[in-house]
């Protein structure tokens, strides 16, 4: 029986089309068949957030979706984002503020934080921490992220 | 004391960088995905990729290994057992000299006869790719003969007992005995001696990024190249040379980023250590990267202590002795090369440590039993001992009718009374518990609190307080490790490099897990040579490029690697001045390097540029006088003598309000005051006090490895063992008493486990406060829902 499944999609605006074991998970993927190395692996169980990215719009766990579901998909990782700019504001804002400590949570934190300021741009700390709360960082104790959302937030003209 | 007082002229430099929160170095990077974690290190198709069979009973005699058709599925290249591993590799044992009477027995990459724990690697699989490997490993059968499984530390010395080591004769791996004073006349002379059990559940690490190794044996070149994400990359090299009968300089270790370590990382792992072993059997780079499941079954555990605790107080509130019996499972070896002593060891050596009282007595009991291996994570013993006294001084201030911060007030050590040795003998440098408790109570307000929390009462909400000052271990000499006969360097070193064109090369054997060492050691080094951040390079964690160093642990990189590389800089300039003198045929003395320019030392006046001096040295040597030469590059090394740590300290408070009706706390507010001396980069010391507290909660309110009777952990993965998450903490707000040590000229002591020590006591203690009008009591960590209506009796 032939396990293995063709798939093709867009990854960071890009055209990627592989011949994949049916049962690799998005982020696997990203990771071993694009070299998309930001996108991280913590948990492969869809807790910690590390491997959070975008499909089609909207941020979900690479480690729950199969690749093979994201045939025809638009895809976008850290390392896409990093490039066309969109969350530079972000990024400055977590390399100012300490918000990253040893990094690994971080790329998924960043998109998640992407789509917070789409869906409630004027969060306060407490949504913040919410929103955040499906993504695990062992190092900062989260603080200096809710922090740096705020600082990027203002620096935009938005609230404080 | 002046004798002590250390240079300071690294603080005195013009256009310092010590004490500002520049930005780290490497953060960008990492920000935008581009880092370089092992896994995603490539070494090409011929890349073998490692699993595992693990053991699924918690002791077993291995029987008969049948991997005919786990060698037959597709894509495997080995299946390798613990007797093949063992022909090329020696065992280890986990004890230190220093640690006397320590036992542990032999233990192997992969075990030969018994399997001693639930997820204990057994047989090696190698395929061509992971998920291959562990379809192999389901098809490996083994005849297993289960054996009585030893969990319960209370009964693991009971002569019923089954004796996990044979070899060993019974099943203590280690007893400490401590008495010093005359705590019997102390008995005597208190008012009230009071006793409390304290419980400290067995809780990990559970970095995001689990364990993870990458070797590369290459027969050709007797080369082995090792990527690993450890936080000591030449302890590395010496064990896996040691234990694998190599050279140490065939030896090369690599620790890129590393994605949290917490003192995980920082241990001899049986599966990594078969790993290396499979490489040099395939003669293939073999990588492993443990996913969730194994890392909650295999990174080491730590706390599960019991300890029952007593004090001896006087009716005006003085302190008189304190003594602890302390009890805790370590596992079924002392992990090696660091032992499972430690953590009990400074629990016996730190009790009491912030108050001046003279009676002591303490004994702690060290068993092995059929579970994970417990080692040091993060303030090692720390939030034991600091719970334990802080417990007491609470009850204390109960049984005498007194405030918990005026109990304190009377018994804390004057901060005009240093240096000084506490009641177990160990020496405290320079410390400030009177100033830091009274900036705590400042900071929080605590009388307003205090009014708060009386009047919300009354409306049947539950607030409390909790207060609790500690010490913390940093920067540890020889004494730690060094004596026993591990090999593990406690002194640090740190090369310097002038370029060509004028920017500074600098490598360190202080390693990065995230803290932000690469940000301090650039801070160190551009305020010693004269020269900004951005004109630096750092290197660390890889042995064939860096100064024999220690690494990162114990609160070390800053004070121990920062200052060897202060002592670099301060070098590298002299041979710098030295070389301009010559061509500006200039006393040295009279010069200086500031902002990446040779100047004038008494006007400033800028004389000739770092570049210039890299171009001529390098290029144009000609031009330079007969019989001179230029060094532009300097190395030193530094380790602390005079002190065998240097103790920092603080306070920290925690106020929270529990629902009384459905047991839940929820946090409030969190402050910490901390000294650790010379502050390099506030924010960075900040965030490493922030997320040191949460850690702390975490052992406090969620974490624990739930076992079983039959020694099976029912809780490992990241659902049912719970983190603390974003959305149930509080902000914190951090403060400073700055008392630098006198050892070193830059003057600093570590940081990064004040957070952690401290936190667990103050939120007992506030629990407790809260829990006042009840007559409840907790102090069985953590603190779940359940145990909280237990207490109140509602289940
Ligand atoms: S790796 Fe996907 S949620 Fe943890
Ligand atoms: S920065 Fe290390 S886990 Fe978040």
């Amino acid at each position: 029986m032939d396990s293995t499944v063709e798939i093709g999609l867009r990854v960071n605006g890009e055209r990627a089309t592989r011949r994949i074991e049916a049962r690799m998970n998005l982020v696997d993927f990203l990771r071993e068949e694009l070299g998309l190395t930001g996108s991280h692996v913590g948990c492969e169980h869809g807790v910690c957030g590390a491997c959070t990215v975008r499909v089609d719009g909207r941020i979900v766990r690479g480690c729950l979706m199969l690749a093979a579901q994201a045939d025809g998909a638009d895809v976008w990782t850290i390392e896409g984002l990093s490039d066309t700019g969109e969350i530079r504001d972000l990024q400055e804002a977590f390399v100012e503020r300490n918000a990253l400590q040893c990094g690994y949570c971080t790329p998924g934190m960043l998109l998640t934080l992407a789509e917070l300021r789409e869906r409630n741009p004027a969060a306060s700390r407490q949504e913040i921490r919410e929103f955040i709360s499906g993504n695990y960082c062992r190092c900062t104790g989260y603080e200096a992220i809710v922090d740096a959302f705020e600082m990027a937030r203002q620096r935009q003209g938005g609230p404080s | 004391m002046t004798d002590l007082i250390a240079d300071r002229w690294l603080l005195d430099r013009p256009n310092s960088y010590i004490g500002r929160s520049v930005p780290r170095p490497n953060a960008p990077r990492l920000a935008e995905g581009r880092g370089a974690f092992v896994d995603d290190i490539e070494t090409g198709g011929r890349t073998g990729h490692a699993a595992f069979v693990r053991s699924p009973h918690a002791h077993a005699r291995i029987g008969s290994i049948d991997a005919e058709a786990a060698r037959a599925a597709p894509g495997v290249i080995a299946v390798v057992t613990g007797r093949e591993l063992a022909e090329i590799h020696d065992p280890w044992v986990g004890v230190l000299s220093h640690l006397q009477g320590l036992k542990s027995a032999p233990q192997y990459a992969l075990p030969l006869e018994t399997a001693t724990w639930q997820g204990e690697a057994v047989v090696a699989v190698v395929a061509e790719s992971r998920a291959r490997a562990e379809d192999a490993v389901e098809l490996v059968k083994i005849d297993w003969e289960v054996l009585p499984a030893v969990t319960d530390a209370e009964t693991a010395l009971d002569p019923a007992t089954t004796v996990i080591h044979e070899s060993l004769g019974d099943n203590l791996a280690w007893r400490r005995n401590a008495d010093f004073g005359d705590i019997e006349a102390a008995y005597a002379e208190a008012d009230h001696i009071v006793e409390e059990t304290y419980v400290f559940a067995r809780h990990t690490g559970v970095c995001v990024e689990p364990r993870a190794i990458l070797a590369d044996w290459n027969p050709g070149e007797g080369q082995l190249t090792v990527w690993h994400n450890n936080q000591c990359p030449h302890m590395v090299q010496n064990i896996l040379a040691t234990h694998f009968r190599l050279d140490e300089h065939r030896v090369r270790v690599i620790a890129r980023d590393v994605g949290g370590s917490f003192g995980i990382k920082v241990h001899t792992y049986a599966d990594e250590l078969a790993t290396v072993g499979l490489s040099l059997l395939l003669k293939r780079p073999v990588k492993f990267v443990a996913d969730r499941l194994e890392s909650f079954l295999s990174d080491i555990h730590a706390r599960d202590q019991r300890v029952q605790g007593k004090v001896a107080v006087k009716d005006d509130g003085t302190i008189l002795a304190f003594e602890i019996d302390a009890l805790s499972g370590i596992g079924p070896y002392s992990m090696y090369p660091r032992t499972s002593g430690i953590e009990s060891n400074q629990i016996v050596n730190l009790t009491g440590g912030p108050y001046a009282f003279d009676h002591y007595r303490a004994q702690a009991t060290v068993v092995f039993q059929n579970k994970n291996m417990m080692c040091q994570y993060r303030a090692v013993g720390h939030p034991v001992k600091c719970a334990v006294t802080e417990g007491l001084v609470d009850a204390a201030a109960r049984a005498t009718g007194m405030d918990p911060a005026e109990i304190r007030r009377r018994n804390l050590r004057a901060d005009d009374s240093y240096p000084c040795k506490s009641a177990q003998g160990l020496p405290f440098e320079n410390l400030s518990h009177q100033e830091s408790l009274a900036k705590l109570l400042d900071a929080m307000d605590y009388d307003a609190l205090k009014a708060e929390r009386d009047a919300l009462r009354t409306e049947g909400v539950y607030r409390g307080i909790g207060l609790a000052s500690f010490i913390e271990v940093t920067n540890p000499s020889a004494m730690f490790y060094g004596v026993g006969g591990a090999r593990i360097s406690a002194q640090d070193g740190a090369t310097m490099r002038l370029d060509a064109r004028g920017n500074v090369f600098v490598a360190t054997g202080a390693t990065e897990q995230g803290q932000g060492m690469e940000a301090v050691i650039s801070q160190v080094a551009a305020t010693a040579v004269g020269v900004p951040p951005e004109r630096l390079k750092i290197v660390t964690g890889d042995t064939e490029h860096t100064p024999y160093g220690g690494g990162t642990w114990a609160s070390r990189a800053a004070g121990i690697g920062g200052e060897a590389v202060a002592q670099a800089g301060r070098a590298l300039r002299q041979q710098i001045l030295r070389a301009a003198a010559v061509m500006l045929q200039e006393e040295a003395e009279n010069l200086d390097i500031r902002g990446g320019v040779v100047v004038e030392r008494a006007s400033g006046a800028e004389r000739i540029g770092l570049d210039e001096v890299g171009r001529v040295c390098y290029y144009r040597p000609d031009t330079l006088p007969d019989g001179f030469q230029s060094e532009l590059v300097a190395t030193r090394h530094y380790v602390p003598r005079q002190y065998p740590f240097a103790f920092t300290n603080g306070a920290q408070a925690s106020y929270l309000e529990v629902d009384v009706e459905t047991g839940f706390i929820s946090l409030l507010d969190h402050w910490c005051i901390e000294d650790c001396g010379t502050v390099i980069n506030p924010q960075l010391v900040d965030e490493q006090i922030r997320g040191g507290i949460v850690q702390g909660l975490g052992g406090a309110l969620w974490e624990q490895c739930v076992y079983d009777s039959d020694g099976q952990m029912l809780n490992a993965n990241m659902a049912d063992y719970l983190v603390p998450m974003a959305a149930e903490l509080p902000d914190m707000r951090c403060g400073h008493v700055v008392s630098p040590t006198f050892e070193s000229d830059l003057g600093a002591k570590g940081v990064g486990e004040a957070g952690t020590c401290g936190a667990p006591a103050a939120v007992m203690n506030a629990l407790n406060d809260a829990l006042a009008p009840f007559a409840a009591r907790l102090t069985d960590m953590p603190f779940t829902p359940q145990k909280v209506l237990r207490a109140l009796g509602k289940i």
